[in-house]
């Protein structure tokens, strides 16, 4: 594309009035907006009380106490709602943009195309999501044997950080499956939310290969695990080394160039639907 | 007359079949997040037994990984967050062509339910559990009679997975975004049929609740059969249960349709 290279300032600027429009629009259908924020919202305190239902079943889950179970649940859920609110929209792709041809309206358009459907696609009624989360995250770290240090929290908002960012790199990367096969919507699923989902219980309790698939194929260890085991100092059973917990913010760069690798070869790669 | 009702259900159940058969590599993919999210559930499941001395509220971890994959598996077969049509066709109007039919409108729904749900026996249900299979132990019904019953729970549990829908999707007749309420009902699903956790792994009080609702029939109780928890008059009475539901569900749906149609007004007729 030949189009006027614009600034990364301008393209934000344009990312927030498109989001701004969005919401506005959402906001003249306020019943229907509201339920189905609490409804979405809903489904993540489901989540939360199945996993309390199992620590009353197994105390000392994993070896880790309550609230560290809760920490890390929190841990592992917080980032991936983030990602929800910004990143979920690329989903999109396969089940508007490409299928239905719109792709080609967002690609003549002079910026970028991924920022376009982040905009486009943004519903607020996803933030009902960060509620469940946040408090979690809350009761536990006050609940936590530690000292909130101010190096503590920098380290926990390094943390959620870079879980966002790698959470949000998957995304794009599962998002761009499309651009070769159309039909696959369900199995960017199977590794976005199937992260979240795996990510709430520790590390150590599942069987070796789901292990290394966890912590190798996907870095997913790295959003929640890694940086747990430090900041709740919990019971560190596979004995990783303690320099790990700095790591995420390298995994999370790792995953984003990766991801924009993806993406860039998707568009290239992208073919026009229909005649 | 019920001759004429089996030939509905098969005529229109059969060209639904086949429409469903023209995603079939969305359908696959489905079916490796199902694998995925069974392989996750099983593990925990199996950590969760292994260290309540190997049984828990009765179920052995074989018992628990089966649980996992299979009700994967029904996820797609009974429908558990699957959609009608019906929400927008009565947002557009088209509703009144269905009515026109001379073919009932919640049999012609069914059968369409029905015919797909045959073909996601085959593409979703049991891949989840033949993968399953391949890296954990899992418990097979014993002795063989019990997988006709089984099989009669499955199609149980999949017209009270219609008849809830068709009774939520219903209430567009009054609320032109039902969008809310087909989440509610999906949740309802996920967390009361057993999906998140296995019912019989709730607080007792909350076990009894889930026990008393309709959702239980849709995953609950037919893997609970898979898995022999229930024999002779105990076995035919879930059953019942099952069956119970599914007819008092069906008759509600034709009450809230027939209440409906009365107060329908379409424009520009």
């Amino acid at each position: 594309m030949t189009a006027q290279p614009s600034l990364v300032s301008d393209e934000f600027r344009l990312y927030r009035r498109l989001v701004a429009a969005r919401i506005r629009s959402d906001w003249q259908y306020r019943t229907s907006f509201l339920l189905l924020m609490v409804s979405q919202s809903l489904i993540i305190v489901f989540e939360l009380v199945a996993l309390l239902f199992l620590i009353e079943l197994v105390p000392q889950f994993g070896g880790w106490s309550r609230a560290q179970v809760v920490f890390l649940y929190a841990m592992a859920t917080l980032p991936f709602s983030i990602g929800d609110v910004f990143i979920s929209e690329v989903e999109l792709l396969a089940y508007r943009y490409i299928r239905d041809g719109d792709f080609d309206v967002v690609l003549l358009r002079p910026t970028s195309a991924l920022l376009q459907i982040l905009a486009l696609e943004f519903e607020l009624r996803r933030a009902g999501k960060l509620l469940t989360p946040a408090i979690a995250l809350a009761w536990s770290a006050t609940n936590l044997d530690v000292d909130w240090t101010v190096g503590r929290i920098a380290a926990l908002a390094v943390a959620v950080i870079s879980g966002t960012a790698i959470y949000s790199g998957l995304w794009v990367i599962a998002g761009s499956i499309p651009f070769w096969a159309v039909a696959s919507r369900e199995a960017t699923n199977a590794m976005t939310y199937g992260s979240q989902f795996a990510n709430q219980y520790p590390l150590h309790i599942y069987p070796g290969w789901i292990r290394a698939i966890m912590g190798w194929a996907l870095p997913l260890a790295f959003v929640a695990y890694v940086p747990a085991i430090s900041l709740a100092d919990a019971a560190n059973p596979l004995d990783l080394p303690s320099w790990m917990a700095f790591t995420p913010p390298a995994v999370a760069v790792v995953i984003g160039l990766i991801a924009r690798w993806v993406w860039r070869t998707g568009v290239a790669h992208y073919q026009s639907t229909g005649s | 007359m019920w001759s004429a009702v089996l030939r509905l259900l098969w005529e229109v159940g059969k060209r639904s079949f086949r429409r469903a058969t023209t995603y079939r590599l969305a359908t696959l993919s489905g079916a490796f997040v199902n694998t995925v999210f069974g392989y996750i559930r099983a593990a925990v499941l199996i950590y969760v037994a292994a260290r309540s001395g190997g049984v828990v509220r009765g179920f052995t971890g074989q018992d628990l990984a089966t649980f996992a994959f299979l009700s994967q598996g029904f996820i797609a077969i009974v429908g558990a967050f699957r959609g009608l049509d019906l929400p927008k066709r009565i947002r557009s109007g088209d509703i009144e062509v269905d009515l026109y039919r001379p073919a009932d409108l919640q049999l012609w729904e069914l059968a369409n339910w029905l015919g797909e749900s045959t073909l996601q026996v085959l593409l979703r249900g049991v891949p989840p559990v033949v993968l399953g299979a391949l890296a954990f132990d899992l418990r097979w019904p014993d002795p063989a009679w019990h997988w006709l019953v089984f099989g009669l729970s499955v199609i149980a549990a999949t017209m009270v997975g219609f008849a809830v829908r068709f009774c939520s999707n219903l209430v567009a007749f009054w609320l032109l975004d039902i969008r809310g309420i087909d989440q509610m009902v999906t949740i309802s699903v996920t967390f009361f049929a057993g999906l998140i956790l296995p019912i019989n792994l709730f607080p007792a009080w909350l076990e009894s609740v889930a026990r008393a609702l309709p959702f239980a029939s849709m995953i609950q109780l037919p893997v609970e059969i898979f898995l022999g928890r229930y024999t002779g008059w105990e076995m035919a009475w879930i059953l019942g249960q099952q069956v119970l539901w599914a007819v008092a569900l069906l008759l509600a749906g034709r009450m809230i349709l027939g209440s409906a149609t009365r107060r329908l007004v379409v424009q520009g007729g």
